[in-house]
């Protein structure tokens, strides 16, 4: 059943079986996300496309558009806890943009440009995440890990390898490899991979490429990701 | 000349490189503007030693040793609105990325174990400052009121800011204007 739902006042159409954030997306209202990527399904964790309806805090990746639904989103107030979301991503791993190669390219940042996050306001964490470079052709900087699962459901749903997943609960979560030795050099991963172009941060990258495009002259160094990801899927 | 009193501007940089104050002087024609505005107390353009009283100070660095926590705070104590300008005062930037690393295998790596090195040995001349074992922004040592991000912020985005402080408006960067790099 197709039905009509509210959105920050303003009525967006939807089709049976579409999320709120596709229908908002295709009905050309953005909401910020992360851990969300139209390949797949809704993971849910990110929590940055958080929405009230009815009241309520939802995913809206995962929660399906209802007939007469009445939904915030774009308020100072669900702004501010997604700001939140993002500092506490920032905190936790080492995130120093002026030394990545991601940096302009990344959606952590691009989010945290769109919800004019200017400082990371907790205390850091400074975790201790040694890189991995055993790969000839890819280099695994786990400092920048949001734990999107993106990674890992590329590998394990698209390319049918699982070299990725994560392991341990809480603050002590983190990405490993799927080789005796924890090395990506010794799996069977391969920079065509589904999973090697796949990671939002700058934790998967290709060697020998770095700062081919400068930085300053990035996807995201141009246009917010709002505008970008509404004309990528369109 | 306007009889508006002027405001007062500190400026300092902690463990930083400099290269946020190379940028704030990149104003370039608005450096007339800002001086019919302000005038500069402790600054590295005034060599005036100790901040007094003052309404704006600008903060470039983070806190790698102990004089940068004296500087701090004797920034904080003095200004009635404290900005962190440039990502090592934000997150503590290059600097911090020893964070992962022993402080006494850091020295010994740079001064005793190094090839080709003349005389061996850690600096311990009592003038120099103590280093802290890791590198902090700012703000996890005094209150900070403002963050100018970027490696360092763009001319035009430090003066978008002070513009905007000085001028009573909220201070606000357009998109073009923030930058974590």
């Amino acid at each position: 059943m197709n039905g009509r739902f509210m959105l920050d006042g303003q009525p967006v159409m939807f089709e049976e079986g579409q999320t709120i954030l596709q229908a908002a997306k295709a009905a050309g209202h953005y909401i910020p996300s992360l851990c969300w990527h139209p390949d797949f399904p809704p993971h849910g964790s990110c929590k940055l496309c958080i929405v009230k309806v009815g009241g309520r805090h939802v995913s809206s990746c995962a929660l399906q558009a209802k007939d007469g639904m009445e939904i915030e989103s774009n308020t100072p107030e669900i702004n501010g806890e997604r700001r939140a979301l993002l500092q506490m991503l920032f905190v936790e791993g080492n995130h120093f943009c002026p030394s990545c190669e991601k940096s302009g390219n990344c959606e952590l940042q691009a989010q945290a440009y769109e919800l004019e996050m200017t400082s990371a306001r907790f205390n850091y964490f400074f975790p201790v995440r040694p890189v991995d470079a055993s790969h000839p052709d890819i280099l695994l900087d786990f400092n920048r890990c949001i734990f999107c699962e993106l990674c890992v459901r590329a590998s394990r749903d698209i390319d049918g390898k699982s070299i990725f997943a994560l392991t341990n609960r809480g603050i002590h979560k983190h990405l490993v490899v799927n080789a005796e030795s924890g090395r990506l050099g010794d799996t069977d991963f391969s920079a065509l991979d589904r999973a090697a172009s796949i990671c939002p941060v700058g934790v998967i990258l290709p060697k020998r490429v770095g700062f081919a495009v400068p930085i300053g002259e990035r996807i995201y160094d141009e246009k917010p990701i709002s505008l970008v990801s509404m004309e990528k899927e369109r | 000349m306007s009889d508006k009193p002027k405001l007062r501007v500190a400026t300092t940089s902690l463990a930083g490189c400099f290269g946020c104050h190379m940028s704030f002087l990149d104003i370039d024609e608005h450096l007339f503007e800002l001086a019919q505005l302000v005038e500069f107390d402790r600054s590295p353009l005034t060599d005036i030693k100790h901040c007094g009283p003052c309404d704006i100070g600008l903060i470039e660095g983070g806190v790698c040793n102990a004089e940068n926590v004296h500087v701090l705070r004797e920034f904080r104590r003095n200004c009635k609105t404290l900005v962190a300008v440039g990502a090592c005062a934000i997150n503590g930037g290059l600097p911090a990325q020893r964070n992962h690393l022993d402080l006494g295998a850091c020295l010994q790596e740079v001064y005793l174990s190094r090839d080709g090195i003349a005389n061996p040995g850690v600096p311990d001349d009592p003038e120099l400052p103590l280093l802290l074992d890791k590198v902090h922004p700012i703000h996890e040592v005094v209150r900070v009121d403002y963050f100018i991000p970027g490696c360092p912020p763009s001319g035009e985005a430090i003066w978008k800011f002070l513009s905007d402080l000085i001028a009573g408006r909220t201070p606000r960067l357009p998109h073009s204007m923030l930058h974590f790099d």
